[in-house]
């Protein structure tokens, strides 16, 4: 049966699985939206008010459930604003498909309006994209564009359709199963290699285990959990790690790295082996490299060979699935020998804990998040933004199971986290989702304010209003002798100078803008709060309301988060003022 | 170090401009490249010439094999191989010198493939070092215009 390129990739979409797509229409993608038109019974489709917030939407939907999530813009700008999401996707693996309008075929190449080569932009930040010429090809394409985002290392890619494409007709022939010669993920891992794998734990006295996000995208927490208990060896999560080993276990470290706990990157420094699970020692993990861990041999196992071998050198790779490796692992393993070792890492752990001074006049950052844990008790899914507001999630909120934290990791996007805390919602529609927020980061995506009030969609938006850029403050007050230049965003033109200003007092202007009043002009419910005595009972009380609520949480403004290894020292080298 | 990889790829747009991303992401300047169809007309092979060091180098294999459209990636680095690269050079010669050309033309194999007034137009083929060699000689008597292939390899058969 023939039928219109429009028709065939919204077919395609939903014999792919696909129930919810976020985007913003245009010229090029009348087409598309007309075939939604007739397929809303089967397609629930989010109008977005900024197509950067589409992606994220796609990208917080797809973390949340672990299924591809869909994004759809016009061809030019509506392409364009895409990319900052589709960065942030490819840049923490998560399976995406992004489908754009492009100009007719025969204008391609002409500086026809609102053309834009979002292919060739994006071929560095996509796994693989696509333009398609021919009504022919786009049945295939599309179910190649699902396969390639959902298997081996996940990732986003973007399928580019001209407008004439859409229109134009073909016959509709179905393909079962997608070939690909030139693409094979590696799923199991190296019998030798897992085997010499586990004789060295065995073998080690002072082992360390890094959870990353690909335990999570593999589902491998489970096998995790039983690689840890079984051995006995500590388990250190990464902040895309975040829920692949639940943090109130006795083996838990935390979060290891810049803002790492004191512990956990003492005993990466002091270990003899490190066991990394789906990590890619990233910078903001090893710190100095050629002080990373100096004594430790490294098991490194992951499915994207390109990550092994890339910063640190590693003694056994072994390249494959995290889930299907580690039952193989814990097949081959049994309580080590580490009594001495175990007794060493609780003494870090008990002479540094996570530390903040209290206090009762004014709101610590870190009280809410520890209030949030506790109210919650770890179940619901937390997203947060980035900045501080960010670190401190990760480090005060306890987190139990996969999936329940979201945060953009790799690309460090602020604006991520709202609306990835929708899609997140919609893929979640009977969890609580929190979108940890800062005053800055809201405001780059403020606008899906609308989304959200027009949908009824239920998320809580926790801002921690500092009324500062707070981690580039931070790094401005301990690297910048304290010069906050451009980072405070109650800053009016009738301040002194920035040389001039006394930092922050009872001088300093409202905040612009007043976040309660902006969402009560979308007629949302928000609530200002000051006072550290309310924020426990106001938590409560807006964790049990079935609808968004935002709330301005006005906190202390120049907190900093702690500890901190500065960029470029050794992993050991902490700066901890928490107390001082 | 010179890195000499031959890519096995699908014959398709957009194939070449992602590979050569993959290297001027990485602040590395490809030496020379060449393309063209394998006896499948579905694949076409790049051998790519490029100077960096062992780390970045793996590194870029890597990734390109991570390319969906690359089909096969062969480092020839370290491999014995086969190398072969052709140049078209128009030299000045007026008729006085148009013999010494020749007979250089000669030595190394090179044939003569256009010849006018005032020049004379060389093909040769051969080894890197070859082609370099014939350059250098030819620069007494002023080059007019060159072009070079670039290189292309396969590996010897054992
Ligand atoms: C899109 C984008 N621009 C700039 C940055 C650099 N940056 C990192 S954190 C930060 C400040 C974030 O401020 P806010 O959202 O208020 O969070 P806070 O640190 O105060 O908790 C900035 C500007 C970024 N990460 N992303
Ligand atoms: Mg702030």
């Amino acid at each position: 049966m023939k039928k219109k390129g429009a028709e065939i990739l919204i077919q395609t979409l939903i014999e792919e699985g696909v129930d919810t797509m976020f985007g913003y229409p245009g010229g090029q993608v009348i087409p598309i939206f007309d075939a939604i038109f007739h397929n809303t019974d089967k397609i629930n489709f989010y109008l977005v008010r900024h197509e950067q917030a589409a992606a994220h939407m796609a990208d917080g939907y797809a973390r949340s459930t672990g299924k591809v999530g869909v994004c759809l813009a016009t061809s030019g700008p509506g392409a364009t604003n895409l990319v900052t999401g589709i960065a942030t996707a490819y840049m923490d693996s998560v399976p995406m498909v992004a489908i754009t309008g492009q100009v007719t075929t025969n204008m391609i190449g002409n500086d026809a309006f609102q053309e834009a080569n979002i292919t060739g932009i994006t071929y560095s930040i996509t796994k693989h994209n696509y333009l398609v010429k021919d009504v022919k090809d786009l049945h295939r394409i599309v179910k190649e564009a699902f396969y390639i985002a959902r298997t081996g290392r996940p990732g986003p890619v973007l399928i580019d359709i001209p407008g004439d494409v859409s229109k134009a007709e073909a016959e509709f022939e179905k393909i079962e199963k997608v070939e690909l010669r030139s693409y094979k993920p590696v799923y199991e891992g190296n019998p030798k290699q897992i085997q010499k794998a586990a004789e060295v734990i065995m073998k080690s006295r002072k082992p360390v285990i890094i959870s990353g996000g690909g335990v999570i995208i593999s589902g491998a927490d489970k096998e995790l959990r039983e690689l840890a208990h079984k051995t006995g060896i500590p388990v250190t999560m990464t902040l895309l790690g975040m829920g692949s080993f639940p943090s109130d276990d006795e083996l838990s470290l935390g979060m290891p790295g810049m803002h790492g706990t004191v512990y956990a990157n003492h005993s990466l420094q002091d270990s003899d082996l490190i066991i990394s699970v789906g990590a890619r020692f990233d910078d903001r993990i090893t710190g100095k490299l050629d002080a990373f861990a100096p004594h430790a041999k490294i098991i490194h196992i992951d499915i994207d060979p390109s990550s092994i071998g890339k910063s640190v050198l590693v003694d056994i790779p072994i390249v494959g699935d995290a889930r299907m490796i580690l039952r193989e692992l814990n097949k081959l393993v049994s309580k080590c020998d580490i009594g001495e070792w175990m007794q060493h890492v609780k003494e870090l752990k008990q002479k540094n804990p996570l530390a903040y001074k209290k206090s009762e006049d004014v709101i610590k950052p870190q009280f809410i998040m520890e209030a949030l844990s506790e109210i919650t008790g770890g179940d619901a899914i937390y997203v947060t933004e980035v900045g501080q507001h960010q670190m401190w999630a990760a480090q005060y909120i306890n987190y139990k199971t996969a999936r329940s934290f979201l945060s953009s990791g790799g690309l460090g996007t602020m604006g991520y986290g709202f609306p990835a805390a929708i899609g997140a919602q919609l893929g979640n529609p009977d969890k609580t989702v929190i979108d940890i927020s800062g005053d800055g980061s809201f405001q780059m995506n403020i606008q899906e304010l609308a989304t959200v009030a027009m949908n009824r969609i239920p998320v809580k938006i926790i801002i921690l209003n500092n009324m500062y850029l707070g981690m580039v403050r931070q790094w401005q007050d301990l690297f910048w002798g304290k010069r906050y230049s451009f980072t405070c965003l109650a800053r009016q033109a009738r301040c002194p100078e920035s040389s001039k200003c006394p930092g922050p007092g009872d001088q300093c202007p409202e905040m612009i803008p007043d976040f309660r009043k902006v969402a009560e002009a979308y007629g949302i419910k928000a609530y200002d709060v000051s006072k550290p005595a309310d924020v426990k009972p106001l938590l409560k009380d807006i964790l049990k309301m079935k609808e968004p609520v935002l709330v301005n949480f006005h906190v202390a403004m120049e907190e900093n988060v702690m500890p901190m290894v500065p960029a470029g020292s050794a992993l050991n080298q902490i700066l901890d003022h928490a107390l001082a | 170090m010179e890195y000499i990889f031959s890519v096995l790829v699908e014959n398709k747009p957009g194939v070449l401009a992602r590979i050569s991303q993959l290297f001027s992401a990485r602040g590395y300047n490809i030496t020379s490249l060449t393309v063209g169809e394998t006896d499948d007309p579905t694949i076409s092979r790049m051998t790519i010439v490029v100077d960096g060091d062992e780390k970045i180098m793996d590194q870029v294999k890597k990734q390109l094999n991570k390319l969906i459209d690359v089909v096969k990636v062969v480092d020839l680095t370290s491999l014995p191989q086969i190398e072969r690269e052709l140049l078209l050079i128009k030299v000045n010669a007026d008729k006085k010198m148009r013999s010494e050309i020749i007979e250089i033309a000669e030595i190394f194999r090179a044939k003569i493939v256009d010849v006018s007034d005032s020049d004379v137009t060389l093909e040769a083929t051969g080894q890197k070092d070859k082609i370099d060699a014939l350059i250098k000689l030819l620069k007494g008597y002023k080059i007019k215009e060159l072009a070079r292939t670039g290189r292309s390899c396969l590996p010897r058969s054992e």
